[in-house]
């Protein structure tokens, strides 16, 4: 009946895992009690969870970003803590099952249910508001995909209370990975909500290189296009490229683990250096998918925050393209030592060798803009100033790491462990910008900066405080993944790494009080011209937060910064003749009874229930085939209450004084 | 009374000009990354296909006949669906449901020989888990086989749609959507067709 799922799955015995689980239940309840207590879960269902507003959805992307950051980095700080005193004779706090764990649920975690929910979040609210559209292409599938990324992190989530995650690393190299080395739910908990909210994904990228290519407001031409626009659609041309590869190399392992097949096992002609070879098809064009955003999000924060206009957008343009091609030509330099030979090896270390080049142009570029500009030192070209410092250490190391012989000694070390967090923080340092700077047109009201100072700092200072000993470790041998050690000429620095994700904490609490501090002064801080930074594109044109429909009026675009350009032309305010109706999507709960399904298929399949893993995929069909025989999906917005709005909206810049 | 209906189809078509074509342009795509997905598994097969690990090559399992059978009701199929979508440029809603059923029924043909072939394999022993080459050859042969079962649960739900609306903006653009879906499943099986039976039988 429940396949293998017993009450022995629930892991009593391990004081550390129940405390956790006890804690985040009892978060969740207490929210909930809370917004039934307020009245505010029918708000919280019609106007949020069903929602299919494109900007809505990008805050709810955010903030399970958001919270998933919250577990990766309790695992991280777990992991220090037992690195700095796991010297032998100790063993630490933690047994190795559950160390391992805490690994392969870190990498797993920070990647797929922090990087990619922010950017996807990011880009959800900002692109269509940059190229003028009033939503996305597809709003519906936006939704879909927006519950199908929320299943995968909650599939993950419960894996900590019912049974085990996987102990195979984050990137589940067989044979560890099969069912012989790891017979347990663990590996199959992160097949699942991988795949699923992979699928998600998948459909989002659609969603956007359609809504990019074909919804721009007149006028856009490619070539006047938002950097950060660019980078999207190079993005999810990524997404589109590479995670069907995904999902054939997680298909084909569950296929060996569910039907005992032989795609990767060591017996019977499998041949698991093909997995290798996959999952890298997939995972470096991953990490760009991870970075450019980031990349478009300074390229729109230096420009704004230097008041001028970024130096040389074509070149960024061609940059950005450049490294979207060259992605998918490198990714066998993630096993050099798989024995290919000197040759191959020779020519995927100089592929990665030429990336280091369209990046580099990038870096002078934002050097360049930021170069006899009138810089406003706010949290946004910090977060950028600190980025072009530290990703440009952790190009250089990559650099090192592409020349075969030098991979041969440096390889599975820590040196590679840092190398990788100092690619993928100032990463993470983007999406932060891109948080602090488009924060106002979210919610309407800005964030206290000086606490925004503050959390740069940290971060700034624990990452070099936990990242740069783990160099030194590399050199000096240490692999990657020890739950203990013999050493005891590793410790010191060990100590030192435990002190920086300490000071990176604090810069997490300084933010979690910036929110705090902004929602309880959100009055005074109100910005009620929709243009708090002098923005140069066309999301500042609109209100903060905007109208649901965005644009009361599709603008027209005659230059690069199509804002800056129409306030130099004395455009930007100036009231319409007359208002249109306007045509919206209908809100739908079909999303989120996907997502359940979803939900329940995977937890199905994970703890071999199959007639439930059945029930699950009849209940998706016949949800989407019931939504198919749905004609009344949209609304129309009358003109008038159009112009309701658009008045209000003129009264605000008049008190303001921006009156055109 | 009808022209009434006539413009406030018409209107309704207007309106949903915009997204039927996007809708287009989002499923071509759509098709470009599962053209990937496929791409992947052909990559896999290759490596694989000769991995017989002491069990039968394709020499001993495969009949080009029946294969060639199959095929030639997939290939039929695609020509059906063309004429469907030619009375659906004429607007002849009845003869697009007949084409439908015709190639609905080439399909489920297609699809029951296909099983047909698994089961006699997995009876005499050469399943999926017999080689590396088996377990390729039945996941890539199978994951156009539970296209073609998408595609048919698609395509009996445009028949009762059809039958229900009748041709309107939206059931055009699905029936074009299907369309690009059938052909480049067609498509997809002639790749298999040539790698894994022409050259596995070489």
């Amino acid at each position: 009946m429940f396949g293998r799922l017993t009450l022995e799955a629930i892991p009593y015995h391990e004081p550390i895992i129940m405390a956790a689980v006890g804690g985040a239940t009892l978060g969740g309840l207490a929210l909930l009690a809370l917004l039934a207590y307020f009245g505010k879960l029918p708000y919280l269902w019609k106007e949020w969870l069903t929602s299919v507003d494109h900007k809505k959805i990008g805050v709810m992307y955010i903030v399970l970003a958001l919270v998933m950051l919250l577990r990766g980095l309790a695992d991280a700080l777990m992991m220090r803590a037992q690195q700095a005193i796991a010297l032998a004779p100790s063993e630490g706090f933690l047994p190795p099952h559950h160390y391992d764990q805490l690994f392969s649920a870190h990498g797993t975690i920070m990647l797929i249910f922090v990087a990619m929910p922010f950017i996807f979040g990011l880009m959800n609210i900002v692109v269509p508001l940059q190229i003028g559209a009033r939503d996305m292409a597809f709003p519906f599938l936006n939704s879909i995909s927006f519950w199908l990324t929320t299943t995968g992190a909650a599939l993950l989530m419960v894996s900590l209370g019912v049974g085990e995650f996987s102990r195979a690393g984050w990137t589940g190299y067989p044979p560890l990975a099969g069912l012989a080395y790891n017979p347990g739910v663990g590996v199959d908990y992160w097949i699942w909500s991988l795949q699923i909210s992979g699928i998600g994904t998948l459909l989002t990228a659609v969603n956007f290189i359609v809504t990019i290519l074909r919804m721009r407001a007149p006028g856009m031409t490619l070539m006047r296009m938002p950097i950060f626009v660019w980078t999207a659609i190079s993005t999810n041309v990524l997404v589109l490229f590479a995670f069907p590869v995904l999902t054939v190399t997680l298909t084909l392992l569950s296929l060996d683990r569910y039907l005992g097949m032989h795609f990767f096992t060591n017996e019977l002609g499998g041949n698991m250096m093909m997995y290798l070879n996959l999952f890298w098809i997939w995972g470096h064009p991953e990490v760009y998918i991870l970075v450019l955003p980031a990349l478009g999000v300074f390229s729109e924060v230096v420009a704004t925050f230097s008041s001028k206009r970024l130096f040389s957008y074509t070149s960024m343009v061609y940059a950005t393209v450049a490294i979207t091609v060259l992605s998918f030509s490198v990714w066998l330099h993630h096993f050099f030592t798989m024995g290919t030979g000197p040759n191959v090896n020779a020519a995927f270390g100089i592929a990665t060798m030429i990336i280091a080049l369209p990046t580099g142009a990038k870096v002078f570029n934002w050097m360049f803009t930021l170069y006899r500009g009138r810089v406003r030192f706010s949290a946004p070209i910090l977060w950028t100033i600190g980025f072009i410092i530290t990703f440009s250490i952790g190009g250089m190391t990559g650099v090192l790491l592409s020349v075969p012989a030098a991979d041969f000694v440096l390889h599975n070390s820590l040196f590679l462990v840092a190398h990788f967090h100092n690619m993928v923080i100032p990463a993470v340092f983007g999406y932060l910008a891109g948080f602090a700077y488009w924060f106002p047109k979210a919610f309407g009201f800005k964030l206290n900066d000086q606490l925004g100072k503050c959390a740069f700092g940290c971060w700034f200072v624990g990452f070099y405080l936990a990242f740069m000993p783990l160099y030194a470790l590399g050199f000096m041998g240490m692999t990657r993944r020890l739950g203990h050690y013999d050493n005891p000429a590793w410790q010191p620095y060990l100590l030192v790494a435990a002190v920086g994700i300490v000071v990176i904490m604090a810069g997490v609490a300084f933010q979690v009080a910036q929110i705090f501090f902004g929602i309880l002064n959100r009055k005074k801080n109100l910005d009620l011209t929709g243009d708090p930074w002098d923005g140069r594109t066309l999301e500042w044109s609109t209100s903060s937060p905007p109208p649901i429909y965005n644009f009361a009026v599709l603008p027209v675009v005659q230059d690069i910064d199509a804002f800056t350009d129409m306030k130099q032309r004395g455009v930007a305010y100036s009231r319409p003749e007359k208002y249109t109706n306007i045509h919206m999507p209908k809100n739908s709960a079909v999303g989120v009874f996907i997502g359940m399904f979803s939900f329940m298929f995977g937890f199905a399949m994970i703890w071999y229930i199959w007639w439930l893993a059945l029930v699950s995929v009849i209940g998706i069909v016949v949800t989407l085939i019931k939504r198919s025989f749905d004609n009344d999906t949209d609304y129309t917005i009358s003109a008038e209450e159009v112009e309701r709005v658009e008045s209000q909206r003129f009264q605000q810049l008049a008190t303001a004084g921006r009156e055109s | 009374m009808s022209a009434e209906v006539l413009s406030a189809v018409h209107q309704h078509a207007g309106e949903h000009e915009h997204s039927g074509s996007n809708k287009l342009f989002g499923f071509w795509i759509y098709l470009m990354s599962d053209c990937l997905l496929f791409a992947a598994i052909f990559a896999t097969y290759a490596v694989l296909s000769r991995n017989y690990a002491g069990g039968p090559d394709g020499k001993e399992l495969f009949h080009l006949p029946y294969v060639l059978g199959e095929t030639m009701l997939l290939l039929t199929s695609s020509l059906s669906y063309g004429f469907s979508m030619l009375a659906m440029h004429r607007g002849d809603r009845r003869q697009v449901l007949v084409w439908l059923a015709v190639t609905f029924l080439l399909g489920l043909g297609f699809f029951g020989m296909e099983i047909r072939e698994f089961g006699e394999l997995i009876g005499a022993g050469h399943g999926p888990q017999r080689s590396g080459f088996l377990s390729a050859f039945f996941t890539l042969v199978g994951t156009h086989g539970a296209h073609i079962v998408f595609g048919l649960i698609w395509m009996a739900v445009m028949m009762v749609q059809l039958a229900a609306y009748g041709l309107t903006a939206v059931t055009r653009t699905r029936l074009m959507c299907l369309s690009l879906f059938w052909h480049f499943l067609d498509i997809v099986w002639i790749g298999v067709f040539t790698i894994v039976f022409l050259m596995g039988v070489m």
